[in-house]
């Protein structure tokens, strides 16, 4: 069960190498959370992820699970959920492609859409009801500012993200009144492998300060968080921005 | 997803799908809110609570998460609220478990009977008083609630009515037990004659802690009720000051002639305010308006004064004049921490204060009392000692660590904190405050294998 600052006690992550994952799972773990799942392709990296959280005490086992795979996503979870309550699920799985390189190659993009949206809506959808099952819970989806505005320079990504965002404001409307909390979380640009080698946006980040927005907002529960917090307002102000301005923005 | 209505209205109890808080309004979850009318709409409900089992809720005024529970069903037990019987020559009452202590009063004062314990709100129900095995001013010399109760109906998981008596096995665990060992049906209270509905109250001022404490265990054995309020903002040469309100019942003859009250002298008179609207920010009670509250209400009460008459629910209750005051915390609600530390253990409970006044937390309601004997509930709140309750806001920063600190002071000083209030506790930390949860979990094992009766809170501790 959460606590009344609602730091869980059972975390399930999807995409158990994600580095905002692991940041805030070493977090949570520092608190209160003593049982871990990790979901994820295997890997030795996944291996490596869980034996790192061992070391700081928690319970964790690692769970085979594929998001370009949504027939196998009921089984995978609901292996998880059967194994006891799960406090909170973060939906952390995603991958960013290579916008030139996938503009040339359509199932190259094709991926990166099923990857962010359609795999999180399939595993979404799932973890929903079994949260709902049980009358208590967060799920914590990891959407990104790409988003909130899709860009020049990255819009196969932002776009998956943004039909993931709208999915999952609206699961977290469907889910209102249940005792499940849904919280969207924004980040900026978040320096990580993922963005290894790119050119650094304004306002970047680090997976350990989404890890702490991720603490206040479950503390606060949240419905959408900002990381950092001032990309709300920032955002707020390009949403409004005419196309003809907003093509040629450097971003 | 919506939540769906579930309507039986040919056998089954009333019911519909529902989030549920504690007092403190943290920690919200989803459940199956039954409302039985009938001792068989009980049973009912007990039967078909399904996996997620099931757990007895009274008032809502246990702080944390001990009447809720996730995704199964939550028994609110207000609908049951007959009182049965009161013998009059003898002093005792015969209710169902949802009857609140307010009902109480109203049907007892006038025949110059009270409550035998009563906590600083008078709505809490019978069932949860048992359950939570409350105390009062009065626990120096009265005991806790359970002390008072002759006997006891409880509907046990396997659909069973058992009648039981104090000094069993049952009882000790369903004292204090948090409502996992059933659901308590009625209850028989011993009760306390009175002579008038008003409380002749003696006040005074403490400078710091240590003045605090010496007066109260000096001079805590006059009287039947003794409580301290103390200001945890206060710095200094300052740390700990406080107030204390100690009195009894005023006998007839306190009353003066000719007053309102001396002809009607057992007349429960009480007053409200309007309700605390549902919209308040979080944030109002910032240590600058809570330190500017403190010190007005420590310049405010009289350095001394004797045997001034106040109604009871002034004198206990002053906050159930304010319906939902628990809103004034807003959204993000509160957290209240209650401890206590034996006896020769006065350096924990100095250094705790010392440790919640440096950090500044915005604490109006911050209360020290002296316990007397321990009771005989397996996990009963009282050990004889030193307890302390203070409320703070959820979203103060670091909130949760620090009170993780001040746990583990409390469990090396071999002290223990309040499961009714508790919101927050790792369960790490319950087999050291608690010496007698392995015999609890055990008859637990045995009388309910199923789990049929469960709590967030009972989830959250793996009682």
């Amino acid at each position: 069960m959460k606590d009344a600052f609602g730091l869980p006690q059972s975390l399930l992550v999807l995409g158990g190498t994600s580095e905002i994952a692991l940041a805030t799972a070493r977090r949570l773990v520092a608190r209160r959370t003593r049982t871990v799942w990790l979901a994820g392709r295997p890997s030795p990296a996944l291996d490596a992820a869980a034996e790192q959280l061992r070391g700081l005490g928690a319970e964790v086992r690692t769970v085979a699970f594929d998001a370009l795979d949504p027939e196998s996503h009921e089984a995978a979870l609901g292996k998880v959920f059967a194994e006891g309550d799960i406090d909170l699920v973060l939906l952390a799985f995603g991958i960013l492609g290579d916008q030139a390189h996938d503009e040339r190659e359509p199932l190259n993009a094709v991926r990166v859409a099923q990857t962010n949206y359609t795999g999180a809506v399939s595993a979404g959808l799932v973890a929903a009801r079994s949260l709902q099952a049980q009358g208590h819970g967060s799920l914590v989806v990891l959407s990104s500012v790409a988003g909130e505005r899709a860009r020049r320079a990255n819009f196969i990504y932002g776009s998956s993200k943004a039909g993931l965002d709208a999915f999952a404001q609206g699961l977290g409307d469907a889910l209102h009144g249940t005792g499940v909390h849904v919280m969207v979380v924004r980040p900026g640009f978040v320096r990580s492998r993922m963005t290894e080698g790119m050119e650094e946006a304004p306002l970047a980040t680090t997976p350990e300060a989404v890890a702490t927005a991720i603490e206040l907002g479950l503390r606060r529960r949240s419905e959408t968080v900002w990381v950092p917090g001032a990309l709300r307002m920032v955002m707020s102000a390009v949403r409004h921005l005419p196309r003809s301005v907003f093509r040629r923005l450097p971003v | 997803m919506s939540a769906d209505t579930v309507r039986d209205t040919d056998r089954g109890p009333d019911a519909d799908w529902d989030t549920v808080t504690g007092w403190g309004r943290t920690a919200p979850t989803g459940a199956l809110v039954v409302r039985p009318r009938t001792y068989e709409e009980a049973a009912v409900a007990v039967r078909d609570c399904g996996v997620r089992g099931g757990i007895a809720r009274g008032l809502g005024r246990a702080y944390g998460d001990a009447a809720q529970n996730a995704g199964g069903a939550v028994l609110d037990m207000t609908a049951l609220d007959r009182v049965h019987a009161v013998d009059v020559a003898g002093g005792t009452v015969l209710c169902d478990a949802g009857v609140s202590l307010h009902r109480l009063m109203e049907v007892l004062l006038p025949l110059g009977w009270f409550v035998p314990v009563t906590p600083g709100t008078r709505y809490v129900t019978v069932g949860g008083a048992i359950g939570a095995d409350i105390h009062g001013k009065n626990h120096h010399v009265s005991g806790s609630f359970t002390r008072h109760v002759l006997s006891l109906e409880l509907l046990t998981a396997d659909g069973r009515v058992r009648t039981v008596a104090p000094g069993t096995p049952l009882f000790d665990a369903t004292a204090g037990g948090m409502g996992l060992t059933g659901v308590i049906l009625t209850a028989t209270l011993r009760l306390q004659p009175v002579e008038t509905a008003l409380m002749s109250v003696d006040t005074e001022r403490a400078g710091d802690l240590d003045d605090l404490m010496a007066r109260l265990t000096a001079t805590d054995h006059r009287y039947r009720y003794s409580v301290a309020w103390i200001d945890l903002l206060a710095r200094g040469r300052a740390t700990g000051r406080a107030v204390l309100t100690r009195g009894d019942h005023a006998p007839l003859d306190a009353v003066p002639a000719r007053s309102r009250a001396r002809r009607e002298p057992l007349a429960f008179r009480t007053s409200r305010l309007p309700a605390t609207p549902d919209f308040l920010p979080g944030g109002l009670l910032s240590r600058t308006t809570v330190g500017l509250f403190n010190e007005l209400w420590y310049r405010k009460a009289p350095r001394v004064s004797r045997g001034r008459l106040q109604r009871i629910s002034t004198f206990f209750h002053p906050l159930d004049g304010v319906p939902h005051w628990n809103r004034v915390y807003g959204r993000g609600g509160f957290v209240q921490y209650q401890f206590v530390v034996g006896h020769g253990r006065e350096e924990a409970l100095r250094s705790i204060v010392r440790r919640i006044s440096a950090r500044r937390c915005p604490s109006f309601l911050a209360v020290l009392k002296r316990f007397g004997a321990a009771d005989p509930g397996w996990l009963s709140f009282p050990v004889p000692g030193w307890t302390l309750a203070l409320d703070i806001p959820a979203g103060l920063p670091g909130l949760g660590a620090f009170l993780d600190e001040l746990d583990e002071e409390v469990a090396r000083a071999g002290g223990r904190v309040y499961l009714a209030k508790d919101s927050r506790l790792r369960p790490e930390m319950l087999a050291a405050m608690y010496p007698r949860l392995d015999d609890f979990r055990a008859l637990r094992a045995e009388l309910d294998p199923r789990g049929v009766f469960v709590s967030d809170l009972a989830r959250r501790l793996a009682l």
